[in-house]
């Protein structure tokens, strides 16, 4: 598969959390969150209350999509940043390998600090990042290169009968 | 492919309703959104032309429960069936954990049929991914409509590899549920092999 599934440890997603926070709070945002490019959720913080974060997820995943389409069409890898403005809210999104972060800002804030901030945390979250990507791969490989990482070990989902997907249906 | 968060205990796959326009997949998420619990669905989105047809996708996400203390989220997508949309159907397939087809049982679409399971086939291949190898569910829509075409040959010229497949009338929900609920079983069991 040209795709492995993105798999979040415990360790990590504190630290990606961690970020955000940061992020949050130094740019004046509204709201940042993470979203994988194929439209799941990683997490999200801030103003969230009273917004759709899936529904935001899946159309950002959808936007960066689109524009890494025309891109393509331009002979460009990728559109890395785009910036959408509206009348109070503005969206920020850049493009990290296969995560994209979003930043939601008003006029407590300006493109320009945005852009700052998201520039030290673009560098901070491909580190987490590539360090989740080593686990997974420490994990797929066979035994004996490395060893697999605990929460791996205990998989739940190797016990998964029929029986628990039919009670998914009630 | 499916994501899965260990802190939050949560999988999230992703399934993708295909087929040719026109044949219901927006109807099959409509029907879906419909009879779901307001507590396990969030917000259908669709970005659709003025005429309402699926311009890029539809969208909705489905929490159905728990399997061994982890939340199972699937979010459905559908593509724009048009011939003419084909970059945004590949985009669409990205990291996609199974697929429906929904196939027009009315005899004039059959072309349209064999053509959009063509154009399945190679969109998929053209990402690295190998319809045999993935979880895929075919249904045949519109089987309430005088031109329906037996299954014998649908089944002859649509799923020659005998994958499961459902008699459905999308509007009514004939089918609809039981479509998904095979595809959400084996990709379940997909995670399954994987882990």
């Amino acid at each position: 598969m040209p795709d492995p599934g993105l798999i979040m440890y415990e360790e990590e997603f504190k630290q990606i959390d961690a970020e955000l926070h940061r992020l949050h709070q130094q740019a004046n945002a509204k709201v940042t969150f993470l979203v994988d490019k194929n439209g799941q959720l990683i997490s999200a913080v801030g103003e969230t209350d009273n917004l759709d974060t899936t529904s935001l997820a899946s159309l950002t995943a959808g936007n960066i999509a689109a524009t890494g389409g025309m891109a393509k069409l331009l002979g460009e890898k990728d559109f890395s940043i785009l910036f959408h403005e509206g009348e109070r809210d503005n969206i920020h999104i850049s493009l990290i390998g296969r995560i994209i972060l979003v930043v939601i800002f008003d006029q407590r804030s300006s493109l320009g600090l945005v852009r700052l901030r998201v520039k030290k945390s673009v560098e901070i979250l491909s580190q987490i990042l590539q360090r989740i990507l080593q686990k997974v791969d420490q994990a797929k490989a066979p035994t004996g290169s490395g060893g697999a990482p605990k929460e791996q070990a205990k998989s739940p989902f190797s016990e998964i009968t029929e029986d628990d997907i039919e009670k998914l249906f009630g | 492919m499916s994501f899965i968060n260990y802190s939050a205990r949560e999988i999230n796959c992703k399934i993708v309703f295909y087929g040719p326009g026109l044949g219901g997949k927006t109807t099959n998420l409509q029907y879906i959104y419909k009879k779901t619990n307001p507590d396990s669905k969030g917000k259908m989105i669709s970005l659709a032309t003025e005429s309402e047809r699926t311009l890029f996708f539809d969208f909705l996400p489905l929490a159905l429960g728990n399997i061994k203390g982890f939340k199972v989220r699937f979010h459905l997508y559908t593509v724009p069936g048009q011939v003419f949309y084909d970059a945004s159907r590949k985009l669409i397939l990205k990291g996609v954990d199974g697929v429906v087809f929904v196939a027009d049982s009315q005899a004039e679409r059959m072309e349209a049929d064999i053509e959009s399971m063509d154009n399945l086939r190679k969109n998929l291949q053209e990402q690295g991914y190998n319809l045999d190898n993935l979880p895929f569910v075919i249904q045949y829509n519109k089987r309430d409509l005088p031109s329906a075409v037996s299954m014998d040959e649908l089944n002859q010229a649509l799923n020659p590899k005998g994958v499961p497949c459902f008699e459905a009338v999308a509007p009514q929900g004939q089918g609809v549920f039981e479509t998904l609920k095979e595809i959400a079983k084996q990709v379940i069991l997909e995670i399954k092999k994987g882990s």
